[in-house]
């Protein structure tokens, strides 16, 4: 019988097996930004201790930094006082660290891939639950609670239990205007918000092999969306391009070495899994949210459901989320005035999000009354949108072109909506309040759709508002 | 860390599915470099409207003063890493939560804290949550050593995985000591395993 990627990676870095029958697992890289990591460094310090491999852990910082104006001390002293604090603990400790004027600062997330930190068969682990983002990459990638944190930086492992492993292949081709945002929000609404607790999912098919890196993290990103913790795709050729020459990645013989070491690392053929799960791509349109988790939703040209079509302990969820996203049972979803469009995030803020939504912008204009942000996901991603004049596009368009960070996706920073305004958003979460306003409302969608929706002024169909036929519209 | 064996307090019912971590501790409040005060962040956009006055809210209800055990459906504590959201709730005086279900990260963030969190079934939780809505007085003792609920004359089982019970019996739930005891073996690990901008390794 064969293995999991999920099965090699884990047996690779089992260190041992607890008392409590937990597994102390080894944790290849450590990432760590402001928000999730001082009360570690102060719990390590409580205990007398130090970090015990200093070379493993990087940082960054993301979540907090305003987008607008970083001329510090920023306006925001509790902010200013969260990146001090991290200055001072990756001083103390020897961390390295991607601070603001590094030129590779950005959200940890975008980060790890770019500089290469993130390597298959890697353990990675971060106080942030979109850490599944690495997974893209064939890592076994989760988030961890501060505490956790605490016990990776005093012993580099963590005690976890072993997950099992849903095989979700997505088949066929997608139709244009339909983007990965599109395919994970597809999934999440399929098998639950709550359907991945207690497993590991593995993204395969033909339309997983045939997207890039970007697309992957873009889906491996949201696996904690559907409940799961890990989310991960077996490496493939398009992984080892990715990486080749990054700064972080293997160089000269290293590099040959660790190409076949990773590419053994993938699922074998006669693996077994706990589940497995079919998706067809041709099945799969662009998807907006219309309620208060990322499983309420459907295709971008439907209809915000009525709650008497769902079984009836159900449907209270439904109608209160309804009530608060101030939507009416039936309402065509293209009806629902935007007052924000938002386009970032560790889920599509990378350089290929921008690209494409600037080919479709270009010529276009924000519809008056429309407050548009775009967001790039890191100081690279910034620099490479000038050069490209990707940057320019979305000034030109109206949007408001902004620095490297988290930024709107959930209002640590200045970014936030106001009252019961409506954001389509390219993030990850639509609960309650995530954006910054008890009221305010959010509906997740691919980069397309919010460009599409902040263009038309309402939610709205990019195959519609760019002309979207033939061709896929990602190649 | 003291054994938890039994605990013993009031209730506090918080119906709905899939309550999620922005909703326990909302962002804002995560801008803090240490975990304490947080208990009054704990579901504040929920129990305060924009102007800071107390909404209709169980934890703004007097008669659930002092409850130490929370009552939830499923999929509790969905959404980020953040500890913050188990941390306020302990800070907030609870000692344990009776739920359907919770959401993992949540689960682990919880137990490494002593906050116990154990399902019952969901008929179980409904009938728990009735009688704590109609008699908030109710006194629940939440047994780990016998693995059931008893309250108003009823017992319930409860259910968490066995090796965390036990861990909670003997006072094993934060596992730090007991990682730190393989260092020899994580020592060799690290000498073997590649790591990132480190030459030779692969």
């Amino acid at each position: 019988m064969g293995k999991t990627l999920y099965q090699k990676v884990w047996e690779a870095h089992a260190v041992r097996e607890l008392p409590d029958g937990r597994t102390q697992l080894f944790i290849d890289l450590h990432l760590i930004h402001e928000v999730t990591s001082p009360q570690a460094f102060a719990m390590l310090k409580e205990r007398g201790l130090k970090v015990a491999f200093p070379h493993r852990t990087f940082a960054t910082v993301d979540h907090i930094v305003p987008t607008h104006d970083r001329r510090e001390p920023f306006e925001d002293p509790l902010a200013q006082a969260m990146l001090e604090a991290l200055r001072k603990n990756v001083a103390e400790h020897g961390l390295a660290f991607f601070d603001l004027d590094s030129g590779r600062q950005g959200i940890v997330h975008v980060i790890g891939p770019e500089l290469g930190l993130t390597q298959p068969g890697f353990t990675i682990a971060c106080g942030d639950s979109h850490t599944s983002t690495h997974g893209a990459f064939g890592a076994l990638a989760f988030g961890i609670g501060t505490t956790q944190v605490r016990d990776v930086l005093a012993t580099q492992t963590v005690a976890m239990n072993r997950l099992k492993v849903r095989r979700i292949e997505v088949n066929g081709r997608l139709a244009p205007g339909v983007t990965a945002k599109d395919v994970i929000l597809h999934i999440i609404r399929t098998l639950g918000v709550k359907g991945g607790i207690g497993y590991a999912y593995e993204y395969a098919g033909e339309v997983i092999d045939r997207m890039s890196m970007e697309e992957r993290m873009t889906i491996a990103n949201m696996s904690v969306e559907g409940g799961a913790r890990v989310g991960y795709m077996n490496p493939d050729a398009t992984t080892f391009a990715y990486l080749e020459g990054r700064r972080y990645a293997p160089q000269g013989a290293d590099w040959d070495r660790a190409v076949a070491a990773w590419r053994a690392l993938a699922s074998d053929p006669d693996a077994s899994y706990d589940d497995r799960v079919e998706i067809r791509g041709e099945a799969i349109a662009p998807t907006v949210t219309w309620g208060v988790h990322p499983g309420q939703s459907a295709p971008v040209d439907g209809r915000v459901p009525d709650p008497a079509a769902f079984p009836e302990e159900e449907r209270p969820q439904i109608e209160d989320a309804l009530r608060y996203m101030k939507l009416r049972p039936g309402q065509r979803l293209s009806e629902v005035k935007v007052d924000v469009a938002f386009l970032g995030s560790c889920t599509n803020g990378r350089l290929s999000d921008l690209r494409l939504v600037a080919r479709h912008l270009k010529g276009r204009r924000v519809k008056k009354g429309v407050r548009a942000l775009a967001v790039p996901g890191s100081q690279a991603v910034a620099r490479a949108a000038e050069e490209e004049g990707i940057a320019e596009v979305f000034r030109q368009a109206g949007f408001e072109w902004r620095a490297p960070g988290c930024s709107m996706c959930l209002a640590m920073n200045p970014d936030r909506l106001v009252g019961d305004e409506l954001a389509v958003s390219s993030s990850n979460r639509n609960y309650k309040g995530r954006q910054g306003s008890p009221t305010g409302r959010t509906v997740l969608a691919s980069p397309l759709t919010v460009a599409a929706s902040a263009v038309a002024g309402r939610i709205a169909d990019p195959r519609e508002v760019f002309d979207l036929g033939g061709a896929h519209a990602a190649d | 860390m003291p054994p938890i064996k039994e605990i013993r307090g009031r209730g506090l019912p918080l119906p709905g599915d899939d309550i999620d971590t922005d909703r326990i501790v909302p962002a804002r409040f995560l801008k803090t470099v240490t975990f304490d005060g947080l208990g009054d962040a704990l579901f504040y956009d929920e129990r305060y409207d924009e102007e800071g006055r107390p909404k209709d809210h169980p934890l703004n209800d007097p008669r659930y003063r002092g409850a130490e055990i929370l009552i939830v459906n499923a999929g509790f504590g969905t959404g980020s890493s953040r500890e913050h959201a188990p941390q306020a709730i302990r800070r907030a005086g609870f000692r344990a939560i009776v739920g359907e279900s919770f959401a993992e990260i949540f689960f682990g963030n919880a137990t490494q804290i002593g906050l116990v969190c154990v399902r019952a079934a969901p008929e179980d939780v409904a009938h728990l949550m009735a009688t704590v809505m109609e008699r908030p007085e109710t006194e629940l003792v939440l047994d780990l050593a016998a693995g059931e609920l008893r309250y108003a004359g009823r017992t319930a089982p409860v259910f968490l995985p066995e090796p965390v019970r036990e861990a909670f019996l003997e006072g094993r739930y934060d596992p730090l000591e007991v990682l730190l005891n393989a260092m020899d073996r994580v020592r060799e690990l690290d000498r073997r395993r590649a790591a990132p901008g480190k030459p030779g390794l692969y």
